[in-house]
């Protein structure tokens, strides 16, 4: 049976997917979108202030006006739904995912960037069995626990400051010798009489039954074990482009782009987070978006298949 | 009829899109809001060996997450 073509697959669905899909949409391209989650790392987002036309909303309020805007186009998104494989075939490029293949005249890729782990033995078994990344989603299971958060930045910070009102006792567990997040938050903190710091201090080991129950720190005066039933984990994030392996990355593992959001394969676009992208700002993400929808649109007009 | 419960909290983004999508769909569902009776809580996690939410039950289907595909399998 010949397979279909795409004139694109939009991967990803988070500010820079969702713009591109609405921008493909509005050309009229035969464009098919695959992705993990709806929203991406915008949907965790606490109160956003910083995009034009709304002075203040959640995250999830935006991403579910993104769905709205997305539902007006009639754009379906598969999800969840991942890469496994990602070749260019002569002119085309051909998307494996767990669940299907498409071939495609041109590839967005939106992917966006997703927390960083410990990179503890037993960390994956345990997450949401103990172990999480999203303090805004998992937070409230943990009312009345004791409960570390791992990291010293802004994410970290605010992750604790969520903790510090339903848990008995938080740690805040920090490898670097102090917090780098806003002082601000840290003034807060630093006042909370069940927070306590631990600068220069690494997890080193989880211990379970069949959920979190306590850690192992390594500090310079040894390591030691904190009795918790909750692990919260802050420590940075890395680009979801580890599938892309024919396209060029900085060192950063991000996607190269130039202006016009080309990598450096024909046909195969790039936008938001995933990126070497300046700023990481949802607006910029959406701008980047459709740039890269744009650019695309012109490669395909300009291109015989 | 099919008897759906959402285990959800109300902050989680994937819960509110999980009850958005069924509420677009114009399916009833229990919204239970775990932050708010612990022992509802502890009903998921002893259902589902996990605390993670949404937990979307459908009759007897158990489901983790928010699996757009497979809730349009089930009621498309």
């Amino acid at each position: 049976m010949a397979q279909d073509i795409f004139d694109l697959v939009i991967l990803g669905a988070g500010p820079a997917g969702i713009t591109a899909a609405v921008y493909a949409a509005r050309k009229g391209l035969k464009f098919r979108m695959v992705t993990l989650d709806i929203g991406g790392q915008a949907g965790w987002s606490g109160d956003i202030e910083n995009y034009t036309g709304y002075q203040f909303l959640t995250g999830p309020e935006l991403v579910a006006k993104f769905q709205e805007h997305m539902d007006h186009f009639g754009i379906d998104v598969s999800m969840p739904e991942k890469v496994v494989g990602f070749k260019k075939e002569q002119k085309l490029i051909k998307i494996t995912t767990d669940k299907d293949e498409y071939l495609a005249k041109t590839v967005i890729i939106a992917t966006g960037k997703r927390s960083r782990k410990l990179g503890l033995d037993n960390e994956d078994q345990l997450r949401n069995r103990g172990v999480t990344y999203c303090a805004t989603c998992d937070g409230p299971l943990f009312k009345g626990k004791v409960v570390a958060v791992i990291g010293g930045g802004n994410s970290a910070l605010d992750a604790a400051l969520q903790l510090v009102g339903i848990c008995p006792k938080v740690y805040l567990i920090n490898i670097s010798d102090k917090l780098t997040g806003d002082k601000v938050m840290i003034d807060k903190l630093e006042k909370a009489a069940n927070v306590e710091i631990i600068n220069q201090a690494k997890v080193s080991k989880i211990y379970a039954d069949n959920f979190v129950n306590a850690i192992e720190i390594i500090t310079s005066q040894g390591s030691s074990k904190i009795l918790l039933s909750g692990i919260f984990v802050e420590i940075g994030l890395v680009p979801n482009s580890e599938f892309a392996s024919i396209v060029n990355k900085n060192s950063q593992q991000e996607i190269i782009i130039d202006q016009e959001n080309k990598t450096n394969v024909k046909g195969i676009f790039a936008a938001g987070d995933v990126t070497n992208v300046i700023e990481k700002q949802i607006i910029i993400a959406c701008g980047e978006g459709s740039k890269a929808a744009l650019s695309a649109f012109r490669y395909l007009s300009t291109n015989n298949f | 009829m099919d008897v759906v419960k959402v285990y959800s909290t109300p902050t989680c983004p994937y819960c509110i899109q999980a009850k958005d999508y069924l509420k677009k769909k114009n399916i009833s569902f229990e919204d239970i809001d775990v932050t708010k009776d612990e022992s509802k809580a502890q009903e998921m996690i002893n259902l589902t060996g996990q605390m993670g939410v949404p937990v979307i039950v459908v009759n007897d289907e158990v489901i983790i997450g928010f699996d757009r595909n497979r809730l349009s399998e089930l009621f498309d």
